[in-house]
């Protein structure tokens, strides 16, 4: 197999999925890159996880009433899917419409959220907007159940345009007026959830959407320069159509798949990093009626994806799944999940609970003295544990290579076993220095096995291994 | 501004979960307290008695002997307009000073960043647990968080000495910031050798720390101590920061056996840690503020309580002037609020006056406003 292949499916199951062993490399890259992509953006009517099996073992996630099981119940999925992009994209939407339990009357509604990720997240995206303006979590995390025909509360109404579809401006322009953001939010009222039941004695139900067409203010609206008695479809439909909304969505999926961006807020004023691949998305856009699929089919297939390796930082979720992936740890439903969970959250991302409507800030901003440290610690402490089955995977490859192994080849080995990693130079020579020490390796030893563990922990902990 | 040659300093023991308010300063005096706990009260013969209204809960002995040297500031009746029962809403409104939307900084994140504006030290906030609250964090302003301070370091997984010595050492010449190498690569190299900066300080804590006061083995009171034990070696931190185990106090049921460990645990170990400085002759700059996201139910429902709104928060210190600060909302049927205490008295005010009076910075942009100060710093 071409080295370069398997780089490359390394570099694409990083972005689509949350990394893959090396077996899984080489059999995909022999399936093909393109074909590859078309399984990724088609998981339906492929099997998925065994919910019923699992909700035996872990009889809390029946209910998901609270943030740790909803948190677990998540890190567990995203471990073991078989639809590596479908949990991606549930994370990708997770962090721009996003809903927090800071503000949720019952953690199961969140859950619930990602599953309509997971159903609509790749189709059409006022067909999302639309979804979402109808998820009981939404409606309520946004208040837009305390909007009303003669009060309106214009809390959803201005973050669907500032945050969720056109984003508040682009090349130095704003999007839209305050008089929109009314205007929208009038177009909303009577979009609300039925009350919550009280939690005793029955336990916990979930909130539905209902229309309320008494509280629906049903006048005259003039919305992004269109009149009519427009009611939030139709707001929706005249929102897909705008330009803003193809670059927001087109920037939006290229600093999560392909390279960081500036942070949002920027985005009014800063041109995009690379506006070519940008204009290439948002004519894919259009053209594909505003199609989400279409669009990641376009990005993963393009020079620029493919040329863009190690330039992202790794989110804290793509960490710790991506480790519990590579080491093989969790395939099976056993206790501890939850504290996996938790490692996300110690490296700044609580999943299920972002800081701030506008969701977690990305690239080096995950970076601070403190996440640093728990990404290496966490990550360092699993691939050195050579007891565990992806470890020990690792091992036996390199170790079938032949009876004795060099330095170089002992730090070349590993990089390509976590996946066709590249050093700098200079990191690359101190790692070798450092395995030279050691000497030539017997690979049939137990000490082979410990220096592997050892250079995966050196080289899980250099600042290359950050970046995806 | 109260503090003279030492700068000073703010130790915050958050106890999560909504602290029981009535059975902690315990209005035994009032018949409604006995109406409307019929099994989650503590006996009157059991309370120590403040004045004839209130008292504490026995389990608060340690914080009682304080109080009556002088040095225990009760805030009673403290809480926020339109009380949120959610744990994460409400405690995220106590970290970021937001009430009314979601915020993004926390309060002394914004605090570290005017105490430290140039990020000279790496160590002017130090949280104790693992992950940041969000009352710490803030774009752009370090604060370590220590799991275990015997233990905290870069690569502390790597077994045998000598080997991490050397995993260290690859570590360090790696990171070695070498300019050009593009920013992001550079930011990390730079993050990376304050991690291992910031580690090798602290970890120098621990050995410099010698006491004759035992803590207890609980978390708090362990955590307590790797407080004392960072302000004892003088590395410049300024907030210490630790958490009360996951939501411990929210005491729906079994509240009289829960209720009475953990204070008998909290009050050792925030006494042991006064103790502690003071056989060091080290206690007159540090302020501890305990809080919690909100007070319980006024009526209990048989075994525990549910989630309430208007708590108890206490400060303690040399520099604190003892006693009963805003008023114990009444227990009178018409004066409670869906069936909880009403607040009288506005956490931000609490926090500003920390912020002013005591660490002397500007509390207007940290807590969002102006809010009635009280006077509780000497």
């Amino acid at each position: 197999m071409a080295g370069n292949d398997i780089a490359l499916m390394a570099h694409l199951m990083r972005r689509a999925g949350f990394g893959a062993t090396y077996d899984e490399l080489e059999a995909r890259a022999a399936k093909g890159y393109e074909a590859t992509v078309e399984d990724l953006i088609h998981p339906e009517g492929q099997p998925d996880l065994e919910m019923d099996i699992l909700e035996r073992y872990f009889t809390d996630w029946r209910d998901l009433i609270a943030l740790e099981n909803n948190q677990a119940y998540w890190t567990y999925r995203m471990i073991n899917t078989k639809h590596p992009l479908r949990e991606k994209i549930a994370l990708f939407w997770h962090g721009i419409l996003c809903t927090g339990n800071s503000k949720c009357e019952h953690g199961k509604q969140i859950q619930l959220q990602l599953d309509m990720f997971r159903r609509h997240g790749m189709g059409s995206f006022p067909n999302l907007l639309l979804e979402l303006s109808r998820d009981p979590a939404m409606v309520f995390y946004l208040d837009n159940c305390m909007s009303h025909k003669d009060a309106i509360n214009e809390n959803y109404g201005r973050e669907l345009l500032e945050l969720f579809s056109m984003g508040v401006g682009m090349d130095g322009n704003p999007n839209y007026s305050e008089d929109d953001v009314k205007e929208c939010a009038r177009a909303f009222t009577g979009w609300t959830i039925t009350n919550a039941i009280p939690r005793y004695p029955y336990a916990r139900y979930e909130s539905q959407f209902i229309y309320n067409s008494y509280d629906h203010d049903d006048g005259e609206k003039n919305f992004l320069g269109e009149s009519g008695r427009w009611n939030g479809e139709d707001v929706i439909d005249i929102i897909a159509r705008q330009p803003a909304t193809a670059r927001f969505v087109s920037r939006h999926l290229y600093n999560f798949f392909v390279a960081d961006e500036p942070q949002v807020p920027a985005w009014q004023n800063t041109t995009p990093n690379d506006p070519d691949a940008i204009k290439m998305l948002e004519d894919e856009y259009f053209r594909s009626n505003y199609d989400v699929r279409s669009m990641l089919r376009v990005l993963f297939n393009s020079d620029f994806f493919k040329n863009a390796r190690f330039a992202k930082v790794k989110s804290p979720a793509e960490v710790v799944i991506g480790t519990m992936r590579l080491v093989k740890d969790f395939t099976y439903p056993k206790p501890g999940v939850h504290p996996i969970g938790m490692e996300i959250r110690y490296m700044g991302q609580d999943l299920m609970n972002p800081p701030t409507v506008e969701g977690w800030h990305t690239g080096k901003e995950w970076i601070d003295s403190g996440t640093l440290v728990e990404r290496i610690n966490f990550t360092a402490d699993q691939v050195g544990n050579v007891d565990l089955p992806g470890v020990q995977a690792i091992i036996r490859r390199l170790g079938s290579e032949g009876a004795t192994m060099s330095p170089e080849r002992l730090v070349d080995g590993c990089l390509e076993m976590v996946g066709a990693y590249e050093l700098s130079q200079e990191t690359r020579d101190k790692l070798i220095s450092h395995a030279q020490k050691g000497g030539e390796l017997r690979t049939g030893t137990e000490e082979f096995a410990g220096s592997v563990g050892q250079m995966l922990q050196l080289i899980v902990a250099t600042q290359e291994y950050q970046f995806a | 501004m109260a503090s003279t040659r030492k700068d000073p300093v703010l130790v915050v023991l958050q106890l999560s979960g909504g602290n029981d308010a009535l059975n902690t300063i315990v209005p035994y005096g009032d018949p409604l307290y006995m109406d409307n706990r019929p099994t989650v009260r503590i006996a009157e013969d059991q309370v120590l008695p403040i004045n004839n209204y209130i008292g504490f809960n026995p389990t608060l002995g340690p914080i009682k002997q304080m109080y009556d040297e002088g040095n225990v500031a009760i805030i009673q009746g403290i809480g926020y307009p339109n009380p949120n029962r959610s744990h994460f809403r409400s405690m995220d409104i106590w970290h970021t000073c937001e009430p009314e939307k979601v915020g993004t900084e926390g309060w002394l994140g914004r605090a570290i960043r005017d105490i430290d504006p140039n990020k000279d030290n790496v160590l002017t906030g130090v949280n104790f647990g693992r992950g940041l609250p969000r009352s710490l964090a803030s774009p752009g302003v370090p604060v370590a968080s220590v799991g275990n301070l015997e233990t905290y370091g870069v690569l502390t997984g790597i077994e045998g000495g000598d080997q991490r010595t050397e995993a260290l050492d690859v570590f360090e010449n790696i990171y070695s910031p070498a300019i050009g190498k593009g920013a992001v690569i550079d930011y990390l190299s730079q993050t990376g050798m304050d991690a291992l900066r910031g580690a090798d300080v602290l970890s120098t804590a621990p050995e410099k720390y010698s006491s004759t006061v035992e803590y207890g083995s609980n978390t708090v009171a362990q955590y307590m101590r790797n407080i004392a034990q960072v302000h004892l070696a003088e590395l410049g931190t300024r907030v210490l920061y630790t958490t009360a185990p996951y939501n411990s106090f929210d005491t729906h049921a079994g509240q009289m056996a829960a209720h009475a460990r953990l204070w008998t645990d909290v009050s050792s170990a925030v006494s042991d840690f006064y103790q502690d400085l003071k056989e060091h002759n080290a206690g007159e700059n540090v302020v501890v503020l305990l809080f919690t996201e909100f007070g319980r139910r006024v009526h209990d429902n048989g075994s525990g309580t549910d989630h309430g709104s208007g708590g108890i928060a206490l400060v303690i210190g040399d520099a604190v002037k003892g006693g009963l600060y805003g008023e114990y909302p009444s227990l009178e049927a018409d004066k409670l609020l869906e069936g909880d205490l009403h607040y009288n008295n506005d956490f931000r005010g609490l926090y500003a006056t920390l912020l002013e009076q005591w660490m002397g910075l500007d509390s207007k942009p940290i807590t969002g406003g102006s809010f009635e100060q009280l006077d509780f710093i000497a």
